[in-house]
């Protein structure tokens, strides 16, 4: 078992948790003010994933790019391929926020939304 | 000359704007007005496209153009009236504005007015860096609305300076658009900005941050040719012989930010100068009767969720008509280790939610509040750092209170 102090960004706090683990399990130490602090710190131990937000160039939309979501965080060794996604994709406008702009992005089941509404030129 | 009654003008379309503007209506102002010099609503909300918005005050993470979203449709719904690309020039202690827009130029007159102009960045010429004075310098939350609003570039190698978290959110945003960010510099010996930031801006993509250090040139004709930076001991001077020259063609400032408080000062609102805000009482009324102030122009606060708190109860207190007479007034006096709280004054006995901010990191702080020598409250936390914002809420009465309150920090 490797020890790892996880820095919890479930809010801002930061708090600093402290780990042990191995390939599959890991067991929390100390460190951490909430529930959701445990489970933060052993998918970040174990598989960790983020939110990832970008923006999208808009066609003929009264501004160029639309701000973009993923529905689910992503698998972090993953970021870079979906970013490469996003940069080659665009949409035409209206844009509606929470409207899919990418479906099943690099099938890791997970769709890149709007986070903006834009409107029509 | 147009003429405009209203119950409430609120100064600033940006997440306090809205979130008093909001809560005002609510709690039984009719006619709610919100000027903003901008075409949009909103304010910095719609180019924070990262997420973390709403975290506590919601239970959910949202993205500053969706968390703005939010506010905007609740406004709609109650009928809250906004004139957007409206200037306001100045505004007096009889509670008149006056404004300009495209329609020419307003007189409002309001039984209260809510200030939430919000707070500008630092720039290079606040903190005097020396050099030469070639294009590619630019404040962090500009190059974010270039990047994010108007989809340019900013430059190719990018560093940045100060590890607030504007800087941070850049540096990871860069790195997105394929810039090549070489790191972030700051001078004290910890991350400024949000923990989680650190984490998920610098850590994640292996940005180096230099701790203890700052730039100490500018070099560069017409563009931003290099820079350079150099270890700082604990004073902050620069230690001979640790500069070292990076190659870089922009340099992003996140330094600090500074409450938009111009036409507060013209009006002659008192300005703490700690906060650089309007000082307050425990219902955010400033020191003109019936003028409250709210969000970033009132201090800079780490999250909008305790912002959009705060905000609310300025709206609450500014939408009642007749207030009650303060009997006596206390000041609350920042102690050891405290930057500045809020609010500055107490003119009731109530329920009052203090906020404030220490000067360095403490380990298992104890926040103690006096008056006069005799302990009435204290609290210990597990740790506070001068990026979070401590808050804390206390039952005041004021006959209890010998003239002024000190709330200091134990370490």
């Amino acid at each position: 078992m490797i020890e790892q102090e996880v820095t919890c960004i479930i809010c801002p706090i930061g708090c600093k948790i402290l780990v042990k683990k191995d390939n599959s399990t890991c067991e929390i130490i100390d460190g951490f003010k909430c529930k959701k602090g445990i489970e933060y710190a052993i998918n970040e131990a174990l598989d960790p994933h983020r939110m990832l937000t970008s923006s999208i160039i808009v066609i003929n939309g009264k501004w160029p790019l639309v701000s973009v979501k993923s529905s689910k965080p992503v698998p972090k060794n993953k970021i870079i391929g979906v970013i490469n996604q996003i940069k080659k994709a665009n949409v035409k406008a209206p844009v509606t926020s929470g409207q899919k702009i990418i479906k099943n992005v690099l099938d890791l089941g997970i769709d890149i939304i709007a986070t903006k509404s834009i409107e029509k030129l | 000359m147009i003429n405009i009654n209203t119950d409430v003008t609120i100064i600033g379309a940006g997440p306090g704007g809205l979130a008093s503007a909001v809560s005002a209506k609510l709690n039984g102002a009719k006619k709610v007005i919100v000027l903003d010099r901008n075409n949009w609503l909103g304010g910095i909300l719609p180019q924070c496209i990262h997420d973390g918005f709403g975290v506590e005050e919601l239970g959910k993470s949202l993205t500053g153009p969706e968390y703005a979203d939010l506010y905007i449709t609740e406004a709609r719904k109650n009928k809250i009236e906004f004139l957007t690309e409206t200037m306001v020039l100045n505004f007096n202690k009889n509670l008149e504005i006056t404004a300009v827009n495209k329609k020419g130029l307003l007189n409002i007159k309001s039984q209260s007015i809510i200030l939430a102009m919000g707070c500008r960045e630092k720039t290079r010429w606040n903190i005097m860096i020396p050099g030469d004075r070639p294009s590619g310098i630019f404040t962090a939350g500009v190059a974010q609305s270039f990047n994010n609003l108007y989809n340019i570039r900013i430059g190719k190698k990018i560093l940045i300076l100060g590890s607030g978290d504007v800087g941070l959110i850049m540096a990871r945003r860069l790195k997105f658009e394929g810039l090549d960010v070489l790191g972030v510099v700051e001078i004290l010996p910890y991350g400024s900005g949000l923990p989680r930031n650190i984490v998920q801006c610098l850590d994640d993509y292996d940005i180096p941050l230099f701790l203890n250090h700052t730039v100490t040139e500018i070099i560069g004709r017409d563009r931003l040719e290099s820079v350079k930076i150099a270890e700082v001991d604990k004073n902050f001077k620069v230690i001979e012989g640790t500069e070292k020259e990076i190659s870089c063609d922009s340099l992003l400032l996140s330094v600090g930010l500074i409450p938009e408080n111009e036409l507060s000062k013209e009006a002659k609102i008192k300005i703490d100068k700690n906060t650089g805000g309007p000082i307050v009482n425990q219902f955010f009324e400033t020191s003109i009767p019936g003028i409250f102030a709210c969000g970033n122009c009132l201090q800079v606060y780490d999250t909008v969720d305790s912002l959009s708190k705060d905000a609310k109860t300025a709206g609450r207190f500014a939408a009642i008509k007749k207030r009650n007479k303060l009997n006596r007034e206390i000041k609350v006096i920042p102690g050891k280790n405290i930057s500045y709280i809020i609010p500055q004054k107490i003119d009731n006995s109530c329920k009052v939610h203090f906020t404030l901010r220490v000067k360095k990191p403490i380990e298992k702080p104890i926040i103690k509040v006096k008056s006069k020598g005799i302990k009435f409250y204290s609290k210990q936390l597990r740790f506070a750092i001068p990026a979070n914002m401590v808050e804390f809420d206390l039952d005041i009465d004021l006959d209890e209170v010998y003239k002024n309150l000190e709330v200091s920090i134990g370490d």
